[in-house]
């Protein structure tokens, strides 16, 4: 790991201690926040060359402050300073641990009031330490949206008067589920990219993985972080596997099963089994589940389907949603035959949700291709290249259709 | 998501525009422009000079051959851009408001993404 690197890590890891602490001092999340990332970036363009200081932490700290205080000095600075006490009261000094800190940031960047790409922005900057252009680049706009994006959030967290406290104890499950899916999501985004030109895309797989090992610390005991934080390190196993080096998208089922991560599987596998005689399953443990079982099968046709399926019913259960249904689908089709998954398919023609949804008609093709009926399966992929979105799945269900026999 | 709405209008757009209503017609595309560079939902924009500025180039015998003008003859041309990222819901409700629907069009197209899911 070069210099940079090394210092690029520790900035991350400390960027929500000194953030938490300058709020809990000031009580002015926006305007700290805006401090801390302006001592973010002179610190990473100062420590790789002169060295890292005595105390980084401490140096973050002063230079944060004096921004801080270097923004009140200005006229208008001052005026908006009196709306924002009025309304973002300090939280009371008191023993607070670091952790606490970065759990009541996370909750504070997820708000409710907030929309999910103003949550990641707003997440990866203040709890992650990145900066906007990291931010702005990894989701491919430019940095004055992205930057627009973190102030907006900053703006209505104010105005619907969240404050950097922890949540109330009936409502912090609801705001928990909220931190959970934006982490969620940031990981997606990374890893759905990562294959193709936009490799960069991919750090964001590293950060949400990251993020969601502290928020495991910070909460040891609950199912659904350690379930999601097991998703996320089960599905990134398979990273090197998923495309060709020309960017060309893998199926599960053709994937070398040698490329896979064999240390992430160990350890996502590990975080189920400790999680899963806990009791409260849900859907983040019921994903990861089907997912290890798929890392611990030797090949698709070696897969154990009855129990991929069974967890499938499960996951219908706690989060009944047209997806799901359509992944039992498959799971149907590879137990019982690709007939019985169609004709579960068959029941989803009518959902709206679903209504001209790519992912309805590749499956299709794919049940109809192992059902034998390459004209009808040829048509569906062609259907389905035409309703999806993303390139890599265009040209791989472009293959699809032209392999099958004419 | 991102999407692309496309600006489609017809020779009586800039008419419109430059008429007794066309001060007014600015501000509201001013005004639509500001709340989408406020919310951070702007990811681009840009205006095209008139169609009458354009050349195409299409094969002819084999070789790319320029011509003035535009592509084809139609009622209606492409205008410009802009490029929003937001739910479907509110690409839609952005173009319903943009003043150019009155006599043009706006078409709201999904931008492809770079990446994907394997299957």
């Amino acid at each position: 790991m070069s210099g940079r690197d090394a210092v690029e890590d520790l900035l991350r890891a400390l960027a929500p201690q000194v953030l938490g602490a300058l709020v809990r001092r000031h009580g002015q999340f926006d305007a700290c926040e805006d401090a801390v990332q302006e001592a973010l970036i002179e610190a990473a363009e100062q420590w790789p060359e002169r060295g890292l200081p005595d105390s980084p932490r401490g140096w973050l700290q002063a230079v944060a402050e004096r921004r801080l205080v270097d923004g009140w000095r200005s006229e208008r600075a001052r005026r908006e300073r009196e709306e924002r006490v009025a309304v973002l009261e300090p939280a009371e000094p008191s023993q607070t641990l670091d952790g606490d800190d970065t759990l009541a940031l996370l909750f504070l960047c997820c708000h409710p009031a907030l929309t999910p790409p103003s949550q990641i922005a707003l997440t990866l900057r203040a709890v992650g330490g990145l900066t906007t252009d990291q931010i702005a680049r990894a989701f491919l706009v430019p940095e004055a949206t992205m930057a627009q994006r973190v102030s907006r959030a900053k703006q209505r967290i104010r105005a619907s008067g969240g404050t950097f406290a922890m949540p109330p104890e009936h409502e912090r499950d609801t705001r928990l589920r909220a931190v959970l899916h934006v982490l969620y999501l940031i990981f997606n985004e990374g890893y759905t990219a990562s294959s193709g030109p936009a490799l960069r895309r991919g750090e964001l797989t590293v950060e949400a993985i990251r993020l969601a090992r502290l928020l495991v610390r910070l909460l040891p005991d609950d199912p659904e972080v350690a379930g999601l934080l097991a998703l996320m390190l089960l599905t990134d196993a398979r990273r090197d596997a998923r495309a060709t080096s020309h960017g060309d998208l893998v199926p599960l089922a053709e994937q070398d099963r040698g490329r896979w991560d064999r240390a992430a599987i160990e350890e996502g596998i590990a975080l189920l089994t400790a999680t899963l005689p806990r009791g409260r399953v849900g859907a983040y443990q019921l994903q990861a589940a089907i997912a290890a079982v798929h890392a611990e099968a030797p090949s698709a046709e070696q897969t154990d389907w009855p129990q991929i399926l069974a967890l499938y019913m499960l996951l219908e259960r706690v989060e009944p949603n047209p997806i799901v249904t359509l992944n039992r689908a498959v799971a149907l089709a590879m137990a019982d035959g690709p007939r019985a998954g169609l004709e579960l398919l068959a029941t989803l023609d009518g959902d709206e949700r679903l209504a001209g949804h790519h992912r309805l008609a590749a499956v299709r093709a794919h049940l109809l291709e192992l059902a034998g009926d390459d004209e009808a399966a040829r048509d569906a992929y062609r259907e389905a290249a035409r309703r999806t979105t993303s390139l890599p799945e265009q040209r791989y269900l472009e293959r699809r259709a032209a392999r099958l026999p004419a | 998501m991102k999407y692309m709405l496309l600006i489609y209008e017809t020779p009586d757009t800039r008419e419109l525009f430059t008429g007794a209503e066309g001060g007014e017609l600015m501000g509201r595309v001013g005004a639509i422009m500001r709340e989408l560079t406020d919310s951070g939902e702007l990811v681009g924009t840009q205006a095209l000079a008139d169609p009458s500025n354009a050349k195409s180039v299409r094969t002819s015998g084999g070789s790319p051959a320029i011509t003035d003008g535009p592509f084809a003859e139609a009622k209606e041309h492409l205008g410009g851009y802009v490029i929003v990222e937001c739910d479907l819901e509110r690409a839609l409700d952005i173009a319903s408001r943009w003043p150019a629907v009155r006599t043009g069009g706006m078409e709201v197209r999904p931008i492809m993404d770079v990446g994907g899911a394997e299957m």
